[in-house]
């Protein structure tokens, strides 16, 4: 395998579209190139594209199910926008994939799935591979099926089997044109497979022979090879959005030393939080999967109370169902973050698509004045952070955070540097003292204007809280109307002095660019991409990215006021800009919305920054 | 049936401990201060540290007792108090945790909440203060308001079939159900305290009169004339016996419950039912639970009494499991254990 005719094409970045009908591999295949990606040096971020039915007919459009990875020897913020090479096992995957590829990208297909049959319920007329519509694309007709029967014939597995090994042989085409060893891949297959020789045997053959197969077609003349990325020195793991949520908080646990209880009820696209944090039970956490969402947000309540660090997750709609508890925990100045991986809304919306549209329930959601801290994570690894941040907040203020993240972040994956809890930032919660004669229950800290966490089991401090109006300090029910709008001012001013505890707001580009860009949470990876690609290219544009939204960070006029002109970009109908509006009414702002369930493309953003400068 | 091991002799609590400096606001003549005083006669008895008491509760008239108590405690928000009492218990499953709640609070608006509770059999106390009226709200039916009643919000009488709590309670697999009257109080203690005996959720009934909204809905089975041919108080290993004479019983015959006189065609108290609380099988107590006037009086005392693994029990054995058997002590150590690369 190691002597190769061709000729290495060395490339900056690559992007690859692994694309089948559900049952055919395509997750497995992308995540073990993923694996070889990491192997070989390389910066990269994947994402998965699946339907929202589970099995949609065979062979059909719906039934779709994809992979996407992007990589380089530069940094990866995103998972790329088009493919440079895409993989179709079937007509419908070519059919759904067409619009997600760059003209000239390398199509490779099962021919064999190329029949009558297919192209019928794809929903083609004719074969689209012979009536002129892809000459535009470098085809790769490989006789997949064929192929895969033949290599393990030997083997005298049925068909079934045989079929499911078919994806090996796809990815064997790919790891030649990419110059990867099949070392790592043949290992997985031996570990996972242990039990079963066979099995491993089959997708060894299989892979092998997708390899030596592209090694003798005159089809590919050229291989590529993307160098290895600069990356800091350190151990690595892939990781997406939800599983890091998942982590930070284990991580948070740990340095507060407190329990982590989880109180949550599955949701798309939230719910790998939950299964993940059930998985750790060896680091002592308690993940409660309630009978609704109510009861997974109450019960986290009644943990805080108790002494966890209580978090519940979920997504836009289980948001609206929490909002009443939210507010209880408002009233209780209890800990306790609110997870809401945000999808495309209203009601159940679109549940596997990505949106940032339930910004505005975050901060405003619930009956009467009842603010808490917002934060937004900004990547699938960034939310390792966001998820610790959030629990330190929460902690230390002694009042909910909600954490927005998003569909793309939690399910797209990039490459996490592992760090050492002894290295995170202390989290010292403000817990009261036994026998403490002073302790009220809502007497505060002057600075940070939290109370005090008195914690059942601890002697002297027995006190009731509830979602009645409290007098100040002694936390009695008191429907006194001077005290109201005194606690009002109060919770409110708790959570904007958390504005000392956050980083200032980092701009990316020059004081006196032409043009800054504004956005927040999931979508720093495009932003960034652009606004640097633009500052390569010698525009004056600067990039203004928030993670904390509730309080904002305090440079936050400033650095808006520096700039001619401002464009918020979001993937809603304008909720942030909205929030600017009313936080500093004296600047004018442009926006730049989408609404379609679909990520910002680079190309879409740097046309219309282009524009603005130009005119 | 299992009982928790309790040294009262270390602790030396009284009543005044967990009486609190507040206000007691309920209406003069409510059922709920008999309640609310006989769960201050108990809690002294548990051999539970006062600290490790925890009282939660929803909304209603009921739902402010935590604040009349000197212990840790929350009010909470209408219907959820099985949820909050949930996460106090898993989180630490240490504390001697009571939920106090209404039939609105508990079977309208938070009935998911609790029978799910019930059916996970987490270990806590649940008073179900049942007036059969929402009081705070100031006189709407409620779950358990008898068909016909006219009430604010059912003016030609109510057509929903109510609930029977201790039907829905064994329904929803419960294991420790009782009933108790709050004119009588000193049952009331004893219900109370096995019901903090027994491990797992443990739901007590108490029919409480509320004086404003809907006085008198238990008076069959309270007033003086008629109370002693309609309360039936359960002895566990005793026949169903009550009446002013003793002399009314209960038998089984066949698929349902009858109701016979002693001395009459033949019947003896040998005939009569043999109250066990601790059988497995739910079917006599809940026919027992479902018994009401006019054709039979109503059970008090307790009921059924199962003994069964709890959830929080099964979910700390797992945890001490998983960290026996682990390799990964800590955060870090998580982190580094699979899929990981180097880059130098």
């Amino acid at each position: 395998m190691t002597s190769k005719n061709s000729k290495v094409v060395e490339l900056e970045q690559v992007v690859i579209r692994f694309a089948g009908d559900s049952g055919d591999g395509m997750q497995l295949t992308g995540a073990l190139f993923s694996d070889s990606t990491a192997f070989a040096g390389n910066d990269f971020a994947t994402f998965p594209d699946y339907p929202a039915e589970i099995r949609a007919p065979q062979g059909t459009v719906a039934g779709v199910s994809g992979f996407q990875i992007h990589f380089g020897h530069k940094s990866i913020y995103t998972s790329g926008d088009l493919a440079d090479v895409l993989i179709a096992m079937n007509p419908a995957s070519l059919k759904a994939n067409m619009k997600w590829i760059k003209d000239g990208a390398i199509i490779i297909l099962d021919a064999d799935a190329f029949i009558e049959k297919g192209f019928e319920r794809a929903g083609y007329a004719s074969d689209p591979t012979l009536d002129g519509s892809l000459e535009n694309y470098r085809l790769i007709k490989a006789p997949i099926s064929t192929l895969t029967r033949e290599a393990v014939k030997q083997l005298s597995l049925d068909n079934k089997t045989v079929m499911k090994t078919k994806n090996m042989f796809a990815l064997g085409i790919v790891m030649y044109m990419f110059n990867r060893e099949l070392e790592l891949v043949n290992k997985y297959y031996e570990k996972k497979f242990k039990s079963n020789p066979l099995v491993v045997e089959a997708n060894i053959y299989v892979l092998a022979a997708g390899y030596n197969y592209a090694e003798t077609l005159e089809l590919i003349s050229d291989t590529y090879k993307v160098e290895p990325a600069a990356l800091e020195k350190g151990l690595y793991r892939n990781v997406t959005g939800n599983i890091a949520t998942a982590w930070g908080f284990i991580a948070a646990a740990e340095k507060a030393g407190l329990q982590l209880f989880l109180g949550s009820y599955p949701i798309t696209p939230a719910t790998e939080i939950l299964q993940e944090l059930t998985i750790h039970k060896e680091l002592g956490v308690k993940a409660f999967q309630a009978e609704d969402e109510i009861a997974g947000i109450v019960s986290a309540i009644g943990a805080s109370f108790a002494g966890s660090l209580a978090i519940t997750t979920t997504s836009g709609p289980g948001l609206s169902l929490k909002s009443e508890a939210i507010g209880l925990a408002v009233m209780m100045e209890l800990p306790l973050v609110i997870v809401n991986v945000q999808r495309g809304g209203p009601s159940t919306g679109l549940p596997t698509k990505s949106e940032q549209s339930d910004l505005m329930q975050a901060l405003y959601g619930r009956n009467g004045e009842a603010p808490v801290i917002v934060l937004a994570a900004k990547s699938p690894a960034d939310c390792f952070y966001a998820a610790y941040d959030a629990a330190k907040l929460s902690l230390e203020h002694m009042t909910p955070v909600i954490l927005l993240t998003d569909g793309s972040l939690a399910q797209g994956s990039e490459v996490f540097r592992l760090p050492h809890v002894a290295d995170l930032a202390t989290i010292t919660p403000p817990l009261a003292k036994a026998n403490d004669a002073a302790y009220k229950p809502y007497r505060r800290d002057p600075e940070k204007l939290n109370r005090f966490w008195a914690v059942p089991g601890t002697e002297g401090l027995r006190h009731r809280i509830g979602g009645l109006e409290k007098e100040d300090g002694s936390g009695n029910v008191s429907h006194d109307p001077m005290n109201h709008q005194k606690m009002t001012l109060l919770r409110e001013a708790k959570v904007e002095k958390v504005a000392d505890y956050i980083p200032e707001l980092q701009v990316f580009g020059t004081d006196d660019a032409d043009l800054l860009v504004v956005s927040w949470g999931g979508t720093h990876g495009v932003m960034l991409t652009v606004v640097e690609k633009m500052i390569e290219q010698g525009k004056s544009i600067a990039l203004a990215h928030f993670r904390n939204i509730m309080p904002l960070p305090k440079n936050t006029e400033a650095v808006l006021g520096r700039y001619k002109q401002r464009i918020v970009c979001e993937i809603n109908n304008g909720q942030f800009i909205k929030y600017l509006k009313i936080n500093f009414p004296q600047f004018k702002y442009t926006q730049y919305n989408k609404i379609q369930g679909l990520p910002f493309m680079v190309a879409e953003l740097e046309q219309k920054f282009n524009e603005l400068l130009n005119a | 049936m299992e009982n928790q091991t309790i040294d009262t002799g270390l602790l030396q609590l009284t009543k005044e401990d967990f009486s609190s400096d507040q206000m007691v606001k309920w209406c003069p003549g409510c059922g709920d201060h008999a309640i609310l005083h006989a769960v201050e006669g108990v809690f002294p008895k548990l051999g539970v540290a006062k600290e490790d008491f925890v009282v939660v509760s929803g909304i209603g008239c009921s739902s402010r007792f935590p604040y009349y108590m000197n212990t840790y405690g929350m009010h909470g928000i209408h219907g959820r108090a099985a949820a909050l009492a949930t996460g106090v218990k898993l989180s630490n499953p240490k504390l001697s945790v009571w939920m106090i709640t209404g039939d609105g609070d508990c079977m309208a608006i938070g009935g998911n909440h609790f029978i799910h509770t019930i059916r996970r059999n987490i270990d806590i106390n649940i008073l179900l203060f049942n007036n059969k009226i929402y009081g705070l709200t100031k006189g709407q039916y409620s779950p358990t308001t008898p068909r016909g009643t006219k009430t604010k919000t059912s003016p030609q009488g109510t057509f929903e079939r109510p609930f029977n709590p201790g039907e829905l309670v064994i329904g929803a697999q419960g294991n420790f159900f009782a009933r108790g009257l709050d004119t009588n109080p000193k049952q009331l203690a004893v219900i109370f305290e096995e019901a903090a005996r027994h491990k797992g959720t443990s739901v007590v009934e108490v029919m409480q009169n509320c004086v404003i909204f809907y006085n008198k809905a238990h008076e069959l089975i309270t007033a003086r004339e008629t109370r002693d041919d309609y309360q039936l108080h359960l002895v566990h290993g005793k026949p169903l016996i009550f009446g002013k004479n003793n002399d009314k019983g209960i038998v089984l015959k066949g698929t349902r419950l009858e109701l016979v006189t002693i001395g009459e065609n033949g019947i003896t108290e040998k005939d009569l039912l043999v109250h066990d609380q601790f059988e497995q099988d739910p079917g006599v107590h809940v026919m027992i639970a479902r018994m009401a006037p006019p054709q039979f009086p109503v059970a008090f005392g307790i009921i059924r009494s199962v003994a069964a693994e709890t959830f929080e029990k099964v979910m700390e054995n797992t945890i001490m499991e998983a960290k026996a058997n682990s390799t990964v002590k800590n955060t870090d150590e998580m982190l580094r254990s699979a899929n990981t690369w180097t880059i130098d």
